[in-house]
């Protein structure tokens, strides 16, 4: 029993950790905003709520549990939000997403304000 | 870097970095004040200030030589000034040997709190508190002296309904969230203000998630509708009332025959004694954060919606 929920809890925190590291690595290498600020915004709320469920399994049992639980909802609440938000403001400020197709590729880098 | 904006963001960054790097060191209390005022509050009135006097910086007015030179000579100083200092991680410097082996072994029969950073911040140090506290204060009335908005009478009831309205549909998510997360906010300040005591935590962490929470409401719902909600004079009676409760406990504690701030003598149980006055003190130093930081926010953007 100790060995499965040991087992699972590092499963879920390996998982975390490799998450979290794609999301920086998306942010490095994708071309636009758009594109960065989705690999990080999928990411991250998955990623840290693997290690938070992978912390929580390390101890199972009292407070902490509690604790980490509440982090884990407000992360679910305020992550997708906080994307939506910037994404949102990137929008309407004019900044339009690079796609093949666009013919201002060149002017979707000049267009951040 | 010439774009404010940019210098903002990457101030915030560091105040996080900094934070993540006081908690590999231990110091978890010192780490969430950095978080909450250094990341959070700071870069936000930062940021209300960069709105109001423009985003980038003015070009080649001032002769940077000059400053270079004085940067140097500064810097020069404050290097001799360290020659005189212990080793870091010196066990004989005399930090070591004198006044934190007191913290460490006395605090807990002396204020009987487990956490030593709030007995020596609120008991030990409480002078030095009361003057950060009065340095607070003094930058809200600075505030209210200089850039002070009065609620003109163009804005009226109808107005801000229509715009209440206007900005519905645009932020729509925001608000729902924002509606939900509000009491939890709240709720949290009002934990770290009151378990200071025993977990990291205390006045200033609190007041300013406290007025993260109000800022975060005037932000998605608009000033006009916060205004509604936030009564501006009551904060400028709040943060007078902090600094007032704080100065109040010292003279309380004078009058009972102690000295200025000796929490001992306020009840008839020293420990008891001191429980009441670091809660008092602590209850004063959150009240005037939190006022003192709404009143900044609302005066500098108050200032931008009517320019």
């Amino acid at each position: 029993m100790d060995i499965i929920v040991n087992m699972s809890s590092a499963l879920c925190l390996l998982l975390g950790s490799f998450l979290c590291l794609s999301g920086g690595v998306g942010i490095i290498r994708f071309p636009d905003f758009y594109t960065r600020m989705h690999a990080v915004g999928v990411t991250d709320t998955l990623g840290a709520g693997m290690i938070l469920i992978g912390l929580m399994l390390q101890n199972p049992e009292g407070l902490v549990v509690l604790k980490l639980l509440l982090i884990l909802v407000m992360t679910i609440f305020i992550s997708p939000v906080a994307s939506h938000a910037l994404a949102k403001a990137a929008f309407r400020n004019d900044l339009m997403p690079l796609s093949d197709s666009n013919e201002n590729k060149e002017g979707t880098e000049s267009s951040i304000p | 870097m010439r774009d404010l904006f940019a210098v903002v963001m990457m101030s915030g960054i560091f105040g996080l970095l900094s934070a993540s790097f006081f908690v590999a060191m231990d110091a978890v209390d010192v780490a969430f004040t950095e978080a909450s005022v250094g990341a959070g509050i700071a870069t936000l009135l930062m940021l209300t200030a960069v709105t109001l006097t423009g985003r980038s910086e003015d070009s080649e007015r001032h002769k940077p030589m000059w400053a270079l030179v004085v940067v140097f000579i500064t810097g020069g100083l404050l290097i001799y000034g360290t020659l005189d200092m212990p080793y870091f991680g010196s066990s004989q410097a005399p930090v070591h040997l004198h006044v934190a082996p007191r913290y460490i072994n006395d605090s807990m029969q002396e204020t009987g709190l487990p956490n030593i950073v709030t007995s020596v911040l609120a008991s030990y140090r409480g002078f030095d508190t009361l003057g950060e506290v009065v340095v607070i204060f003094t930058a809200g009335m600075g505030v209210l002296a200089l850039l002070r908005v009065e609620s003109r009478p163009g804005i009226d009831q109808t107005m801000a309904d229509t715009i209440f309205y206007l900005m519905h549909e645009r932020h729509l998510i925001l608000r729902i969230v924002t509606k939900l997360l509000l009491p939890f906010i709240l709720l949290f300040a009002l934990y770290v203000q009151f378990h200071g005591d025993f977990g990291p935590g205390g006045g200033f962490q609190a007041g300013v998630i406290f007025a993260a929470a109000i800022i975060l409401y005037a932000m998605v719902f608009g000033l006009p509708t916060a205004r509604r909600v936030v009564n501006q004079t009551f904060f400028r009676l709040l943060a007078a009332v902090g600094v007032l409760l704080y100065g109040g406990v010292g003279v309380v504690s004078m009058l009972n025959g102690g000295n200025f701030l000796d929490y001992n003598v306020l009840a008839d149980d020293p420990v008891a004694g001191q429980h009441l006055g670091i809660l008092l003190i602590e209850l004063g130093v959150g009240c005037t954060v939190a006022s003192v930081m709404v009143i900044i926010f609302f005066n500098f953007s108050g200032r931008r919606e009517f320019p």
